[in-house]
């Protein structure tokens, strides 16, 4: 197994498949038995006590399920933690600490003290405290496992936001398959206490190694993995701008649909036109451009499908997907829905 | 058919007592020096205390409990109801035999403290340490304390410093079982992570895991100083002067009025010093949680 630096890689299996064991040996809380751990080129488990925690201090943090916060300091002094034992001090420490605790959104709250802290707050603070040592790496051993959904969506997104803006190594471990599917970039399935198939999201919900990875994906909504990219159509009724109504007609008529989508010279889209307006056009002797509907709905190809779902339901017309401004295919009500049967 | 058997025991081993006497004389005599020494240190130990406690003015000792009591409890009642409890040992007469007392009771709590903390600390990291200590720990708190008495005489001879010392064997097991079991109680994660951040294992002991045991801490150090007064009319059996020696003195003679008095004397300063420990561990509590 490879983790790339980077990259948010997420461990899921059940309980007792051997995740947390796996992860814990990456910062040796767990020694390991058998095998070697190698962070660059060195070997983990070889490390002496005292370059041992040096790998600790400088390079590998961990946010913890139930929050491992020491009570008796407060919020600051729990997230100056790390930096108090390297022997930073205080002046810098405390600065590092109150810019970590504004980047997850805890401005103030420096001298509360933990326990009037709610749930997806502590969290915050735990990753607070795991960040402000700089590390390289991030172990969060099911962070938010702890939380309820509500908070537990937003904690996601979070961490989403902070490690693009960080760009740290994130390994994550979760028994929820949706988590895994929205956080990672790539995922990690094991069973006891092997791992039996390392894939991308999308590759592994459409090629599951074997029927426990089958079984597994099938209880994840599908609609926060697939994109809009896999279920979109190429459009075959386009219009150009500077094509006369008559022809418009013709290519619906051809196509069998009551709509078509209006694009500029370079496949940029500018609106949709209905056949009703169109034949009024022609019978006027109007041009395109003067019963174009400019105000449709589009969507990215990156979109994933619960994102899209609600527009999908509601929208006229097929949802147009567009990227920088040029349209890139169409995705209709029938293609949502099917995709997730 | 004889069923004496049944009703007497068969056979006796018999322990010969006396050599038993003899030969912790006889070490008593050959360490002397030893015991010497160390019954010097007590002696001064507890006059240090003493004359530091009889160097402050009444008044200010009485303030002093009022304040702490006030800060402690956030009541001033309180702490007027315990300076004035004061006041009345004050007017009893007894105010030099409880700083008497009290002197030797700081001191055998100091010890305590001294040797147990980092007892119950070393403990609480290592299972067979602990399964070592545990069973002594039973012993020296179910022995009667008056067999220990008796070597602490012979070793220390009579006076302050064998108080000192059957107080301290007494008193030391619940800082030691305290520490011990309010560190191994401590959430595991909480200890973990300071472990995965790097600390050294001093520094996980010093920064987290003491203060996170810290209330439970403080109470074992209620429950030593609570046990130390307990032994304060036992030990003036071996000659430790205060109140507990009048209360001895009023069963020896009889007198009533008399033991009453001190006893009520030694019954205030106990509630005193057990309300405003229990006060600081309640107040670790608040903090802490």
């Amino acid at each position: 197994m490879n983790i790339k630096k980077g990259e948010i890689f997420v461990i899921i299996g059940l309980s007792g498949s051997g995740k947390s064991t796996l992860v814990r040996c990456f910062n040796r809380l767990n020694k390991p038995t058998s095998g070697t751990i190698l962070y660059g080129n060195e070997d983990i488990n070889k490390l002496d006590k005292r370059s041992l925690e040096e790998y600790r201090r400088n390079k590998i943090s961990m946010v913890f399920q139930n929050f491992g916060l020491m009570s008796h300091r407060n919020v600051i002094g729990n997230v100056e933690y790390g930096l108090e034992i390297k022997g930073i001090p205080k002046e810098e420490r405390q600065k590092k600490a109150v810019e970590m605790l504004n980047m997850v959104g805890l401005n103030g709250l420096e001298n509360e003290p933990i326990s009037s802290l709610s749930g997806g707050m502590k969290q915050r603070v735990g990753i607070a405290r795991a960040l402000a040592n700089d590390p390289e790496i991030l172990l969060m051993d099911e962070p938010f496992s702890a939380l309820d959904p509500l908070v537990r969506k937003d904690m996601q997104f979070e961490l989403l936001t902070i490690q693009r803006k960080l760009e740290k190594t994130v390994i994550f471990i979760t028994h929820d398959i949706d988590e895994a599917f929205k956080l990672g970039d790539r995922v990690a399935i094991m069973r006891d206490g092997e791992l039996i198939q390392v894939d991308t999201p999308e590759n592994m919900s459409e090629y599951p190694a074997n029927d426990y990875v089958k079984q597994f994906i099938d209880s994840a909504d599908k609609t926060q993995v697939i994109s809009v990219r896999n279920v979109m159509i190429t459009p075959n009724s386009i219009v150009r701008l500077k094509d006369n109504p008559n022809y418009a007609i013709n290519i619906m008529r051809k196509n069998g649909v009551s709509s078509a989508y209006v694009v500029s010279e370079k496949m940029k889209l500018e609106g949709v036109i209905t056949i009703d307006d169109t034949i009024n056009a022609h019978r006027e002797n109007l041009s395109i451009s003067d019963v174009l509907i400019k105000d449709i709905e589009t969507t990215s190809p990156d979109a994933l499908l619960s994102d899209i779902m609600e527009m999908a339901t509601e929208t006229r017309f097929p949802i147009a997907v567009v990227d920088n401004g040029n349209l890139k295919g169409i995705v209709s009500k029938v293609h949502v829905l099917s995709s997730i049967i | 058919m004889n069923s004496d058997w049944l009703f007497n025991f068969p056979f006796k081993i018999p322990v010969n007592t006396g050599a038993i006497d003899k030969y912790v004389r006889d070490f008593s005599v050959k360490y002397d020096i030893f015991f010497g020494s160390i019954r010097n240190f007590l002696i001064s130990f507890v006059n240090i205390i003493h004359s530091i406690l009889s160097f402050i003015p009444w008044i200010i000792t009485i303030l002093a409990v009022v304040y702490i009591t006030w800060r402690i409890s956030k009541k001033i009642s309180k702490g007027i109801l315990y300076g004035a409890l004061l006041f009345f040992i004050g007017t009893l007469g007894l105010w030099d035999l409880m700083n008497e007392t009290l002197a030797i009771v700081l001191a055998s709590v100091a010890m305590s403290l001294v040797l147990g903390f980092p007892l119950g600390i070393l403990i609480s990291t290592s299972d067979k340490a602990d399964k070592i200590v545990r069973p002594i720990l039973d012993t020296m708190q179910t022995m009667p304390v008056f067999v220990y008495l008796i070597p602490a005489l012979l070793f220390f001879g009579l006076g302050k410093p064998p108080a000192v010392i059957a107080t301290t064997i007494y008193a030391i097991v619940p800082i030691i079982r305290l520490t011990n079991h309010g560190i191994r109680q401590i959430d595991e994660e909480i200890v973990e992570a300071s472990i995965a951040f790097g600390s050294t294992k001093f520094q996980s002991l010093v920064k987290v895991q003491i203060p996170q045991a810290l209330p439970t801490i403080m109470t074992g150090v209620n429950q030593t100083l609570m046990m130390a007064m307990a032994m304060v009319v036992t030990t003036s059996m071996i000659g430790a002067t205060g109140l507990g020696m009048e209360v001895l003195i009023s069963v020896n003679r009889v007198e009533i009025g008399r033991g009453l008095v001190s006893g009520t004397a030694v019954v205030i300063i106990a509630v005193i010093l057990d309300r405003i420990t229990q006060g600081l561990v309640k107040n670790g509590e608040v903090n802490s949680h």
